[in-house]
């Protein structure tokens, strides 16, 4: 008896063309028309332990550190956030001439004299003046390209790292409210460009003294300097403004100038999740910077 | 997307038909072409604009094959950055490359056809480099008068292969993938018209070890090399000399296959990648290679029939990159034979490398960003696997069997073979490329001659009507129980009867490859050709007993005990005519005749089946002879 | 140099299976793939392994490595310790059909569905003229060896079986993105890429990005840009407004939804 004819060659219909479909018995089609018996199996043992899958119980194999990168994530965000919001809601300690805190910036509710450059036209509101103008940066923050990836690794762990299994049964993506908003994170790009004139224009204010008057410089001015650079540097690395720029494009040869722009922005764009991280803690810092100058925990050194 | 319930497959729309007569699974096409590289696909693209039910049967995925590791380009005389080329100078170039020896009437179309067939593949989205206004960029290469590669950095067999894929998707043409062919199916009636000539072809699913029948008055090899017959290679395993073999057992004849080709740059180290191919384009783009003592030593190899075209000075040689029309050719870039025998000696000379080879160095020649923008494939593969940076640092490289230029004999126009029904094209086939082949034509052969094979199938097989040859169940019969042996641990059918198989397909396979390499290799003399014919004849025998483990469901040792069949008839023809021809020519370097001979370069040998089946049998046959109007091509210098 | 490595292998197929211990000799400057070689010829004759080039250009040869996703043939042995133990599965979100070997054919069938490059008529002299500096796009793109390691990371399919008829993956989100980028092409695939191929699935995780052996950028170069694309056509305020009042690129003319 040859050994290739016995048992252990499973008699199992030929296959076509492209594909690797077997008869019904043994095996379930994969791709094509799953049934309901399927789906209900693929939500006990769903994904990678799934039933046409090479049958491993580990929901990975991976023996490197991939956690560090998600739960490092996940408590720097989480303490920027716990700051951001008690900073947010305290309606305080924004404003230490010549310094705005960023977080405050424009200032337009009922702010302390001096701080609000832009008038206030939202004097009427109650609480604190933060929270009028915060959707903007928060907004971007929230839906642009390098965050998404960030908080649905670690805060949704979706996936939590690449080949680990992630927890839930279902997934949809970006197709339905709410995180089909994420496709608005041109607008708020529109929106943070604005906003990073007016803490360029902050900065500006920075190089005078408390009694306003111009040509001098402390600490601060260079707190307020690496912030507001890095806050350009994130805010054109962006992919919307990669785009925008030159990116949408199909003929970049009829548009000499835009493929520069491009080209450059496609530099910059490369970092971007690097300009994320520092402009989070520069913009953090300059806002504690304020906090504590505006305390008098210390007088801002000046040098001149 | 959806079919449950149906046996038709969705894509294809085939049927499945796994129950129907003992289990056999059956398709019948016009014509089906077996192997799904750049000669398979473009003969399929063919065949189905012609109006053909087309197939293709390829032994791996779709996209896989041995076309993707094409690098350097397609050479075709467009004349985008020589405007004085054209397809004369090519077939001159490409003649002449071939020492004279090739087919002239394929060498003539092949020159002609070249470049609407790479315009053709722009139209179907491939984007290859481009020149300052626009057009389609060419690159220098050895033995090319002028610039004339169209190519995408260094990867352009991938451009082409993926290309033609997506066109052939496009059209709707059924791909068998991962189906090997054993065996040709002819009509054995006789005395009728159809009488001999192709009826199908037999073949098994890899991933499930079943049979599967095609039934196509038209099948077209295109089942490319025999590099894995030799150890030291570029060759991936798929090149077992299929086509060859099965164009054997059909009946047709094999010419050249003394002419291997052993490219002249090679990796050598890590010892796993051994072989693994550095392209040309390094040197076309300014590479030089050096010995031990730092020396740039093929200004001592120029041969005298390149003498006249060939810089003689570095200086000269260099000046040639920028000004090609006032300096001769470094001598670098002289055809694949001449460059990679010159390697040979120095290494031979003992002023090698620390791992065996020669250094190639484009490092100290070109900037980095030159380098890694125009060679990314190049710096990525010595980056990855030999931890070597091409930009700081030369290459350590050797020769590396990479192409045969014999193959199935066919007719120039149509790729018809001596059987009815059978036709072969690209690496599989013979006559192109004579006694050495150019780099780059390989990339235009497949393209050019696989247009021409799936119309010329095409319209056989539509001019056949209901005339078509039948399948022989006895023939399906009998190559089902070929196919199944390597599984019996018992009737082995060798002279002394029934003995115990022991033999492992991949100790088998080890040993030829070292045999072919050992002396069959770069350098032939009659002593160790003759020793290796018995070698071979050993391994025949040992073959007889092989035995597979395991089941027949994605089994590899049984692929390769299947396979080794063909490389072992593929080995003799090549060892023999290797023997027979006894002058030094091309490809084909004979030690002990050191020479080109003139009575020699007239004639090609032909290889064919012998009557007991078992082994071959050479012929001489003179070479077709080129019309006066193409000779005063060779005239003018 | 050399030394015996171990190895655990998953041998079965999919009514189970489990991962085999092997010991092999390899030596300096070996890949996964030639140890993997040596079990098959010394050890375990049957054992399924796909590969074709060993070069790193066919992209046959994906598994997982250690549970990572990679190329059998591009994985150093150099990188892991002599006495680590290296772990070798198929890739995880394919069916499987026999030890290393997995059935893609999920991937041909999502290449199937994409509609082809449609270029418009030659230029007067029988040729084309586009640009190095728009071709050069595209070009990233089709460094792709189809090795579908990307499909294989990226989560939606992998953890979802149920998205597969609705998600083409990365590999083809590449191929949108070259053939919307194409100077050429007379096909306005917005729309498709984001409804058919289902790229608002994507949630830009960069696994695909993380695991190319080719290094192409896919998740920046290719998905983010076709998402922005989309945006244009679908959520853009200013190009909705610009259109509107007669301000628009001319830089789609030509082209025309399929």
């Amino acid at each position: 008896m040859f050994r290739g004819q016995d048992a252990s060659c499973r008699p199992e219909a030929g296959r076509a063309p492209f594909a690797f479909r077997r008869d019904g018995a043994r095996v379930v089609p994969i791709t094509h028309g799953i049934n309901q018996a399927e789906v209900a199996m693929a939500s006990t043992e769903a994904g990678v332990r799934g039933p046409t899958r090479a049958r491993i119980e580990g929901r990975t194999l991976r023996s490197d550190r991939w956690w560090l990168y998600p739960l490092t994530t996940f408590v720097v965000f989480t303490a920027f956030v716990v700051y951001a919001t008690i900073r947010a809601f305290q309606g305080s300690h924004y404003y230490a001439a010549p310094y705005l805190s960023p977080f405050y910036s424009p200032c337009l509710g009922d702010c302390v004299e001096g701080s609000s450059d832009f008038g206030q036209p939202f004097g009427w509101w109650p609480l604190s003046a933060a929270l009028i103008i915060l959707i903007f940066p928060l907004g971007f923050r929230m839906t642009c390209y390098y965050y998404r990836k960030a908080y649905y690794r670690s805060f949704w762990l979706s996936p939590p790292a690449c080949a680990v299994a992630e927890p839930h049964t279902k997934y949809t993506g970006e197709t339905r409210l709410p995180l089909i908003l994420n496709n608005l994170h041109r607008w708020f790009w529109y929106a943070a460009v604005l906003v990073a004139l007016i803490l360029t224009y902050d900065t500006v204010l920075t190089f005078r003294d408390a009694d306003g008057d111009w040509g001098h410089m402390g600490l601060g001015t260079l707190v307020f300097l690496a912030n507001i650079f890095l806050i350009w540097m994130y805010t054109l690395s962006c992919h919307s403004c990669r785009h925008a720029v030159g990116g949408r494009l199909r003929h970049f040869s009829k548009h000499p100038v835009r493929y520069r722009m491009w080209t450059w922005v496609s530099k910059q764009n490369a970092h971007h999740a690097r300009y994320a991280w520092l402009s989070l803690f520069s913009v953090a810092i300059a806002d504690l910077y304020v906090v504590l100058i505006s305390s008098g925990v210390f007088d801002d050194p000046r040098f001149f | 997307m959806t079919s449950t319930g149906s046996d038709r497959h969705p894509m294809t729309g085939n049927e499945m038909s796994g129950s129907e007569s003992g289990g056999m699974e059956r398709h019948s096409y016009d014509v089906v072409v077996i192997g799904a590289g750049g000669a398979g696909l473009r003969a399929a693209i063919a065949a189905h604009d012609a109006g053909a039910r087309t197939a293709i049967v390829c032994k791996s995925l779709l996209g896989k094959a041995h076309t993707v590791m094409a690098e350097g380009g397609i050479a075709a005389s467009m004349g985008n950055v020589y405007p004085e080329d054209g397809w004369e100078v090519h077939f001159r170039d490409t003649m002449r490359g071939g020492k004279m020896l090739n087919n002239w009437r394929m060498a003539q179309l092949h020159a002609q056809e070249a470049p609407e067939r790479v315009q053709e593949l722009e139209d179907w989205g491939a984007l290859f480099d481009r020149t300052p206004d626009g057009l389609i960029s060419q690159r220098d290469f050895g033995g090319h008068r002028y610039a004339r590669l169209a190519h995408v950095g260094d990867r352009t067999g991938l451009e082409m292969i993926r290309t033609l894929q997506q066109r052939a998707v496009a059209l709707g043409i059924d791909v068998f993938m991962e189906c090997t062919v054993t065996e040709l199916l002819k009509d054995p009636s006789t005395g009728s018209g159809r009488a001999g000539a192709i009826s199908g072809a037999f073949a098994y699913w890899r991933e499930t070890g079943r049979f599967v029948v095609f039934e196509a008055p038209s099948v077209i090899l295109a089942t490319g090399g025999i590099g894995k017959s030799f150890k030291v290679t570029s060759n991936s395993w798929e090149y077992t000399g299929d086509g060859h073999a099965l164009a054997l057992r059909a009946g047709a004849s094999l010419i050249n296959m003394e002419f291997v080709q052993f490219h002249p740059t090679g990796m050598v180290w890590p010892p796993s990648v051994k072989g693994l191919l550095v392209t040309e384009s390094v040197r076309g783009d300014g590479g030089i290679l050096r010995n031990s003592e730092g020396k740039r030593f093929m200004f001592d190899y120029i041969p005298e029939f390149f003498r006249s075209e060939t810089a003689d000075t570095e200086e000269e040689a260099d000046r040639w990159y920028d000004d090609k029309k006032n300096n001769r050719r470094p001598p670098e870039l002289l055809p694949r034979d001449e460059v990679a025998r010159a390697i040979n000696s120095e290494i031979k000379a003992g002023r090698g490398s620390p791992h065996g080879g020669i250094f190639l160095d484009i490092a100290s020649r070109r900037d980095p960003e030159f380098i890694r923008r125009r060679l990314p494939s190049m710096y990525h593969q010595f980056k990855e696997l030999a931890d070597v940076d091409i930009t700081a640092e030369p290459m350590e490289i050797g020769p590396t069997c990479h192409y045969v230029m014999g193959g199935v004999e066919v007719d120039a126009d149509t790729e018809l073979s001596g059987v009815t029904g059978l036709y072969a094209v690209g690496e599989c086939s013979g006559g192109m490329h004579g006694s050495n082949r150019l780099g780059g034509n390989s990339l235009s052969d497949l393209l050019v001659f696989g247009r021409r094979a799936g119309e010329s199938a095409a319209s056989y097989a539509a001019g056949l009507r209901d005339a078509r040859a039948v399948v022989d169940e006895g023939h399906v019969k009998a190559a089902q129980a070929d196919a199944l042996a390597p599984f019996d641990p018992s009737s082995g059918s060798g002279p002394a009867g029934a003995t115990e198989n022991t033999e492992n397909p991949y100790t088998i396979q080890s040993d030829l490859q070292n045999s072919m390499n050992d002396l069959v290799g770069i350098i032939r003399t009659a002593e160790e050709l003759t020793r290796s014919l018995a070698e071979i004849e050993k391994l025949k025998e040992r073959a007889q007993h092989l035995l597979v483990e395991g089941h027949r469901q994605y089994n590899p040792g049984w692929h390769l005990a299947l396979d080794l069949r063909n490389m072992l008839v593929v080995s003799e023809s090549i060892a023999r005519a290797a023997l027979e021809r006894q002058e030094s020519r091309g490809g084909h370097t004979r030690d002990d005749f050191p020479g080109p001979d003139d009575t020699w370069g007239t004639k090609n040998l032909v290889v064919r089946l012998d009557s007991t089946g078992t082994g071959i049998e050479l012929t001489e046959q003179p070479l077709p002879v080129m019309p006066d109007e193409l000779k005063t091509f060779f005239e003018a210098q | 140099m050399g030394y015996d490595l171990k190895m655990r292998i998953w041998r079965g197929d999919v009514d189970g299976g489990e991962l085999g211990d092997y010991t092999v000799e390899v030596s300096e400057g070996e890949v996964v793939l030639d140890a993997l070689h040596r079990v098959q010829a010394t050890q375990a004759g049957d054992l399924a392994i796909r590969w074709n080039c060993k070069a790193g250009k066919c992209g046959s040869c994906s598994a997982e490595i250690n549970g990572k996703p990679r190329l059998l043939c591009m994985t150093r042995l150099s990188d892991f310790e002599e006495s680590e133990t290296i772990t070798v599965t198929p890739m995880r979100s394919f069916p499987v059909i026999r030890d290393l070997v997995t059935d893609v054919s999920y991937n041909y069938e999502k290449a199937k569905q994409l509609p082809a490059f449609a270029p418009p008529a030659r230029d007067e002299d029988g040729k084309r003229r586009m640009a190095q500096m728009d071709v050069e796009r595209g070009q990233e793109f089709r460094k792709c060896i189809e090795c579908f390691l990307c499909q294989n990371t990226c989560h939606v399919v992998r953890d979802h079986e149920e998205n597969k008829p609705a998600f083409a993956g990365p590999r083809f989100f590449l191929r949108y993105a070259e053939l919307d980028m194409h100077p050429l092409d007379t096909h306005d695939r917005r729309e498709l890429a984001q409804g058919a191929a289902g790229l608002g699935m994507c949630n830009i995780t960069k696994c695909c990005t993380e695991v190319c052996p080719e290094g192409i950028k896919i998740t920046d170069n290719a998905i983010i840009p076709m998402k922005e694309r989309v945006v244009d056509r679908k959520y853009d305020p200013l190009v909705w407004l610009g259109s509107k009042i007669g301000l628009r690129t001319k830089d789609n003319d030509g082209r025309s939804e399929v």
